[in-house]
């Protein structure tokens, strides 16, 4: 059975699959990211939503969180990964009272995987987990596709990061700084939004430490050189 | 327990049925049934838990070590049980399947006090129903986990559970009380608890069922040696443990140790 590709194929001979979402469905295409440093965890994302070529929301928060210090960075269909995000974080909730205890990061992204896994023909989601505990300190878990599950020390995903798999292996250091962390973070996407055209708008980090979540932000009219409030 | 005058009032004879001073009887029958099981008791110590049933041999046919009282539910937890046998296994199969359950879900082991909760929700389910008995079961639960350290609890017949440093069911249930109740709990090590738990299942033995034959059997849960997640918090040792038989040189020295105590004649304490 000879299978008909969807789509344009164009005159150089590329084929652009332009037909993958349903029509006028919501895209994060998108830059995201989780890396380690010492003493806890940092997401970044950049805030582009796009519906086709159009900039449905230019200021998206991608970074969204499903217990105290569990966050995860959304990319895909935006429909499908809040609708995981949700389900994961009354999961969580669940986990806490009926547990006594907090839900480890490992325990949220065995959630998130088996969502992932189970419902892969109809889900269009790639997430990262990123979570701080006292016991285990931070850790970073990568879900693409088709619902693998991968511990990592820092992971990249979206449209933007294939961009950045050379800055990331070249600037990558284990154990930094708080400091040095938000700096290898805000320079990798900064990378990803400048080459990728459905990536863009500001950077927003969270970072995760035995302080808690806070959250950063990063302005492009300031070349994303602020403080991040 | 049902008094005489509550018997052959016919508040005794269903499940789910209240007798007008607001009891359960046949939760308290289950109760009764455990009362004369072999004693069973876990100690917890600072570095773990160790468990010990005396395990009452109705005929001499029977292959000595065989029909174990103890069962591993999962790496990490042993349950112990005294009462009917039958209902025990089913018990221990249920708890195999929470255990498993939990990791297909969270890739993750269960925390010993979830697997207490759970276990004690099920039992109580089997109070509700007037097509189901209690269980004439009294388990003790025993583990270890990363973030509570060792684990000890004790689940009834109505579904209570409780977390205990020392537990004790079964016929001997009230001089393993006594005799848990001298130990330091939880500040002594497994070492220290697989002679004391010894001692106290012979002690036990000899004041309620001198005339029967039984084998001591004993586990513990500790961390496996060279573990990496062994950590000192407390005092308490935490991490995932091992769930294993005491090996047998260990257990021949405390059977030693303990019918020395015995000869030693009554309350002498056995000191290391």
């Amino acid at each position: 059975m000879e299978s008909k590709p969807t789509g344009n194929l164009s005159i150089d001979g590329i084929h652009v699959d332009m037909e993958h979402l349903k029509k006028g469905e919501v895209n994060l295409g998108t830059s995201i990211m989780a890396a380690l440093f010492d003493g806890g965890v940092i997401l970044g994302a950049d805030s582009r939503t796009t519906t086709g070529s159009y900039i449905a929301n230019r200021v998206t928060d991608k970074l969204t969180q499903v217990h105290d210090t569990i966050w995860c960075c959304r990319s895909g269909s935006a429909a499908d990964t809040q609708a995981i995000a949700d389900i994961v974080h009354y999961y969580l909730q669940l986990y806490n009272v009926q547990n006594h205890e907090p839900p480890t990061t490992q325990v949220a992204a065995s959630i998130f995987q088996e969502l992932c896994y189970s419902n892969k023909d109809q889900l269009s989601a790639g997430m990262i987990i990123a979570g701080y505990d006292a016991r285990r300190k931070g850790e970073v878990y990568s879900i693409p596709l088709g619902g693998s599950l991968h511990k990592q020390r820092y992971a990249i995903g979206g449209s933007g990061s294939t961009y950045i798999y050379g800055y990331c292996d070249a600037n990558w250091k284990e154990n930094m700084t708080e400091a040095e962390c938000i700096e290898f973070v805000k320079g990798a996407l900064a990378e990803a939004v400048k080459w990728d055209g459905s990536s863009g708008g500001v950077i927003r980090m969270v970072v995760l430490t035995e302080r808690g979540a806070e959250r950063k932000i990063f302005f492009p009219d300031e070349s994303y050189k602020g403080n991040g409030q | 327990m049902p008094s005489s005058t509550s018997i052959g009032t016919g508040y005794d004879l269903s499940n789910s049925v209240f007798s007008p001073d607001g009891r359960n009887f046949q939760v308290e029958y289950a109760t009764k049934a455990v009362e004369n099981g072999g004693t069973a008791i876990g100690i917890r110590c600072k570095d773990g838990v160790v468990l010990a049933v005396e395990k009452l041999i109705g005929s001499k046919l029977l292959v000595p070590g065989s029909n174990k009282r103890i069962a591993s539910v999962d790496n990490h937890i042993g349950i112990a049980c005294s009462g009917l046998v039958p209902d025990a296994r089913h018990f221990t199969s249920r708890a195999r399947s929470e255990a498993s359950n939990w990791r297909k879900l969270y890739r993750s082991p269960i925390p010993i006090s979830s697997m207490a909760d759970a276990m004690g929700g099920y039992a109580q389910a089997y109070t509700l129903y007037s097509s189901v008995r209690p269980f004439g079961v009294t388990a003790i639960i025993g583990g270890m986990d990363e973030a509570g350290g060792p684990g000890l609890w004790m689940v009834e017949p109505s579904g209570v559970g409780w977390g205990y440093f020392g537990a004790a069911t079964g016929r001997g249930r009230q001089a393993a009380k006594a005799e848990l109740e001298k130990l330091p709990l939880p500040n002594i090590t497994v070492e220290e608890a697989v002679k004391q738990a010894a001692r106290i299942i012979y002690f036990a033995h000899d004041d309620n069922s001198k005339d029967k034959d039984f084998e001591l059997e004993m586990t513990w849960v500790r961390l496996e040696k060279g573990s990496a997640e062994e950590l000192e918090e407390g005092g308490a040792t935490k991490g995932w443990g091992k769930h294993e038989e005491v090996p047998k040189e260990l257990v021949a020295e405390a059977e030693r140790l303990a019918k020395e105590s015995m000869e030693g004649g009554g309350d002498e304490e056995m000191e290391e």
